[in-house]
């Protein structure tokens, strides 16, 4: 018999308990889908963080203040407070020392509510150079970004990231109109682009929410805004001085990325007596996200195939039961000519048409993770907008993305169980004695 | 007196035991269903086996049937000492040389009866290409023309235990081996079952028939009766 005749066969043997089949069969399909919807969305999650990885750059070298520890710190604190992360002189020292790098911009950031009229928006607001927004490839949507003679003339004018501009002027066009930012009035002169939020980095455990900023010239956040903080915190008054918040550099090359990032280590390390900063690689995090991704995929893959061997004792469970019933027509069939291995073959087969007959099924089901994800936020969204809201912003932005070798797995390994676990019912079947087989009611 | 007019010439020898025995283990005891055949089936035969139960009849057809192996003695059957093949060579000797009619017709419940006749055809090295077309005759010779297609639930018992005769023919067997053909049937349709089986027997083909009903084996050339695990007596019919 060739193989179309064999799989017929085994169909219409099946055919015999529809119910049971389809129940095999629906063991096999839940673990091919297990395995496809979980990997796809293993996958989407990865590729939304190495997404956000990106828009860091895989030439850029990051350095942020981080605040030091507090034993560090307790004997330079004093009543005029702690000074701590980079400072000016480290930014000047790495645009003039480092040959690799082509460009550099400095960053003060703090967080403060800005008012306009009756509107308050509590917003990042970012003391930063022209060359920020190119470099974090912040596109500006209208008006102009800040500009060199902003910074050199101590102008009192901003950028509005979309969202804050959004919830300040919901209705008026902001370009050219004033916000305030603690007693200073700033005129607007942009707005950016809509931004979804990039990766965390270290010092900030939290995805950078670009749309909460407001930038304005780092000349003019100094001089108005001062590298003094002054918290109040358990009661207390807590006094601390920084002078930058962080400093994004830019290497001309990929291959000089690494290289560069040990000299900026080498140099920070000789001006600061505590490491109050961190040096982060964003191509170090994309190796570290993709390692991460391999593990989860892993984990998934382990978890989905558990349900896979869940469904091939179920197929066991069934054949076991067929062949039993079946006594009869195994020995008529070794009585007209069957050998042990053709029994054997045509159990198999049957098997192989369940299991097969499953996986199918499943890879069709798998295809439809995306729309279904889609309904399922779309149904908590519509019915349930106090849930939504309290949902992570992976929830809200993900995206399954099914990887072409989880269906091939999950097809091939379901075919695979199919045949580990129809095995021994089918030798069972062959080794009965012919004679007693036929005299088995 | 065994021989018909189709076979002037010296018939065959298709099969032959010789000082067969068969003891089983029972309970610690050991029980002599065989005590020692001896029989040639030569071609043209039409041989029923009579006994009472327990007289060895169905042990020995299981060992016509290459089902079970002697204890001692030997069975050749188309030129190979049964006893001596492999359990691989002796499915494809019964493939090859046997055709089985049951008592219950054992037809295949989710085949058609085309696709029952061919059954054996599915076990032969090498595969058939008219199979098909061999089983759509074999059916109709045995007057089942107009329901190919039915499935055994669908047919009567003499009408399923026709398919059973057209699949028992489909190899071109040496020997067609009957037990009980007739035992679940009804005497008109026994008679019916065994005029096809005459029939068969005219053309050439040698049955041996397991039966325990007299009027039945009259209907056979050569009765043989077994007692005790031995052969009782051979008559030899009026054909």
């Amino acid at each position: 018999m060739n193989v179309i005749q064999q799989l017929k066969l085994g169909f219409r043997s099946l055919m015999l308990h529809k119910l049971r089949s389809a129940l095999a069969v629906l063991g096999i399909l839940i673990g091919v889908t297990a395995v496809i919807w979980l990997v796809a969305m293993g996958e989407g999650v990865s590729y939304q963080a190495q997404q956000q990885i990106k828009d860091l750059g895989a030439t850029s070298i990051i350095i942020r203040t981080i605040k030091p520890s507090e034993e560090a710190n307790s004997d330079s604190g004093s009543r005029s407070g702690i000074a701590y992360g980079l400072l000016r002189s480290d930014y000047d020292r790495i645009i003039t020392n480092i040959p690799t790098i082509s460009a550099a911009v400095p960053m003060r950031e703090i967080s403060r509510d800005v008012r306009r009229d009756e509107y308050v928006v509590p917003a990042q607001v970012i003391g930063c150079t022209p060359k920020y927004f190119s470099i974090n490839r912040l596109p500006i949507a209208r008006g102009r970004p800040l500009a060199a003679s902003d910074l050199q003339g101590l102008e009192n004018v901003t950028v509005l990231a979309h969202d804050v501009a959004e919830r300040l002027f919901p209705i008026q066009d902001p370009l050219g109109r004033a916000i305030q930012i603690g007693t200073e009035f700033y005129v607007v002169v942009g707005v950016a682009q809509d931004r979804t939020a990039a990766a965390a980095i270290g010092g900030s455990f939290s995805a950078r929410q670009y749309n909460r900023d407001v930038y304005i010239p780092l000349n003019t956040f100094q001089k108005r805004i001062g590298d003094r903080v002054i918290t109040v915190r358990g009661g207390t008054f807590q006094n601390e001085t920084i002078e930058l918040n962080q400093i994004t550099a830019v290497v001309d090359d990929v291959a000089a990325v690494d290289a560069s990032a040990d000299i900026i280590r080498a140099l920070l390390e000789r001006y600061h007596k505590t490491v109050d900063y961190a040096v982060v690689v964003p191509k170090e995090l994309l190796e570290q996200a993709e390692t991460m991704r391999m593990m989860f995929n892993v984990l998934l893959l382990l978890i989905a195939g558990i349900s896979l061997v869940v469904g091939g004792i179920g197929i066991m469970n069934i054949m076991l039961a067929t062949v039993t019933e079946r006594t009869r027509e195994i020995g008529v069939r070794r009585a007209l000519g069957a050998t042990k291995g053709e029994i054997v073959q045509q159990f198999l087969w049957e098997t192989v048409v369940l299991s097969g007959t499953g996986g199918l099924l499943g890879v069709a089901v798998g295809f439809l993770c995306g729309p279904t994800v889609q309904g399922v936020r779309f149904a908590i969204k519509s019915f349930m907008p106090d849930v939504w809201l309290t949902l992570p912003p992976t929830i809200h932005q993900l995206e399954p993305r099914l990887a072409p070798w989880s269906i091939i797995a999950a097809f091939g390994i379901s075919v695979g169980v199919g045949i580990v676990f129809g095995i021994y019912p089918a030798r069972r079947a062959a080794n009965m004695d012919p004679i007693e087989a036929l005299r088995h009611e | 007196m065994s021989k018909t007019k189709e076979e002037v010439s010296e018939p065959v020898r298709v099969a032959m035991v010789r000082d067969v025995t068969k003891v089983y283990r029972l309970g610690g005891q050991d029980v002599k269903a065989l005590a020692g055949v001896s029989f040639e089936f030569k071609q043209g035969d039409f041989v029923a086996i009579m006994g009472t139960s327990g007289s060895g009849k169905s042990t020995l057809l299981n060992l016509l049937g290459c089902l079970d192996r002697p204890t001692s003695g030997q069975y050749l059957l188309g030129g190979h000492d049964v006893a001596t093949l492999t359990d691989e060579e002796v499915s494809r000797v019964r493939g090859r040389y046997l055709g089985f009619v049951f008592q219950s017709y054992n037809l295949i419940q989710q085949l058609s009866v085309v696709e029952n006749i061919m059954v054996p055809l599915s076990y032969q090295v090498p595969v058939r290409p008219d199979g098909r077309e061999l089983s759509t005759k074999l059916a109709t010779l045995v007057g089942l023309a107009g329901r190919l297609d039915h499935r055994p639930s669908q047919l009567s018992g003499g009408q399923q235990q026709r398919v059973a005769i057209a699949r028992a023919l489909v190899n071109n067997p040496h020997v067609i081996l009957a037990d009980e053909p007739t035992g679940n049937l009804d005497t008109a349709t026994s008679n019916e079952i065994m005029d096809l089986l005459d029939v068969l027997n005219k053309t050439g083909r040698t049955i041996v028939m397991v039966t325990h009903e007299p009027d039945i084996a009259e209907r056979a050339k050569t009765v043989i009766t077994l007692r005790d695990g031995l052969i009782q007596s051979v008559e030899q019919n009026r054909s």
